[in-house]
């Protein structure tokens, strides 16, 4: 492409994405940033992760590490690095089991 | 009370470790089981942080899985730094070594994606462009121009269908992922970051953009894409009031 034209193609292509703006509905300005909305316990504040009160009823699982024993969700993580997306996917099926609806 | 910081450090981290001495309860007790409290709510906690960091990982491998990768993700990588919104960032590079973990080949991608999140809900606000400006500077000013972009930016580009798998935990009826490369751009308008897929040749874009290259530039390197649209990817970056400045190049 020679210069004029390449310059041509991005003026077009400028004028093409500022038309597009021109359709898109002007969003509500000035929304306030609020915690907690966006992405749940994302806050540094007393609720957010890694917070946990004293007394937990949750037990560490450490002695659990690296033999992942429940049967079930362990077939679902030894899946196979194959190089055809097929199996992949059927594999993708596997885990699927495993998301709340 | 004397107890040295090294011996905290290392049992607090290891249920196995023996609980180090010299600590004591008010009464002057030994406090060996307050201790063991306070160690289980340490890895506990932690492990709750990496659940609401990483929602999609934790849902491909099982809620019980996750919870082991976390308790040895997080004796191998505790916390740098106090705060929470930034814990996890050596995670992805964990699941591709972790045994039970390395053969889901798109998992540490699946985590870069959600750390992308989260980077971008947490990096810095910035003032969009008016697109006016667009307008009115001439065609060959702007191709020497150096163009800004949000820091709230993030690219992901992965051989796996990360963008599909992470819709399809995400959003209730979303496709059953198929196999393809994608290239994902997070964009926050306002202040809420959203993964949105790209088309051909928009990630080369937006990388030489962000690698201080000029427009000109930049449209060349992704132009290796035939089906590159310039018009589309301006469009959706002033869209999601992405670009903060058009200037000359320094």
């Amino acid at each position: 492409m020679s210069n004029t034209t390449k310059t041509l193609a991005v003026a077009g292509a400028v004028a093409a994405a500022l038309a597009a703006q021109m359709t898109v509905p002007a969003h509500a300005q000035a929304k306030e940033k609020c915690f907690g909305v966006s992405l749940a316990g994302e806050n540094d504040c007393a609720a957010g992760p890694g917070t946990t009160c004293a007394g937990t009823s949750t037990v560490d699982y450490q002695g659990n590490a690296w033999t992942l024993v429940d049967a079930g969700t362990c077939a679902d993580i030894e899946l196979p690095a194959m190089a055809d997306g097929t199996a992949r996917m059927g594999s993708l099926e596997e885990l699927d089991r495993d998301l709340p609806a | 009370m004397t107890v040295s910081q090294s011996d905290f450090r290392a049992a607090l981290l290891d249920p196995k470790a023996q609980r180090p001495s010299g600590l004591s309860d008010g009464k002057g007790d030994n406090a060996g089981r307050r201790f063991d409290v306070y160690r289980n709510n340490v890895a506990v906690s932690l492990t709750e942080a990496l659940e609401t960091a990483f929602p999609v990982v934790a849902k491909l491998v099982g809620t019980q899985n996750f919870k082991t990768l976390a308790g040895a993700f997080l004796r191998a990588h505790p916390p740098a730094s106090p705060l929470m919104m930034f814990y996890g960032s050596e995670l992805p590079a964990f699941i591709a070594a972790f045994p039970p973990t390395r053969e889901i080949g798109y998992l540490p991608d699946v985590a870069r994606l959600e750390l992308a999140l989260r980077q971008s809900y947490h990096a810095a606000d910035a003032q969009p462009i008016n697109p006016a400006v667009l307008e009115t500077t001439p065609t060959e000013t702007l191709m020497a121009s150096r163009v800004g972009l949000a820091p709230s930016l993030r690219l992901i580009r992965s051989p796996w269908p990360i963008h599909a798998i992470w819709r399809f935990n995400m959003v209730e009826g979303a496709a059953k992922p198929e196999m393809a490369a994608e290239d994902i751009a997070v964009l926050r308008m306002e202040f809420d970051p959203e993964p949105v897929l790209l088309g051909p040749g928009m990630a080369d874009f937006v990388e030489a953009l962000t690698n201080g290259r000029a427009l000109g530039e930049a449209v060349e390197s992704a132009s290796l894409s035939p089906d590159f649209d310039l018009g589309r990817t301006l469009a959706l970056l002033l869209a999601h009031e992405c670009i903060i400045s058009i200037g000359e190049m320094t």
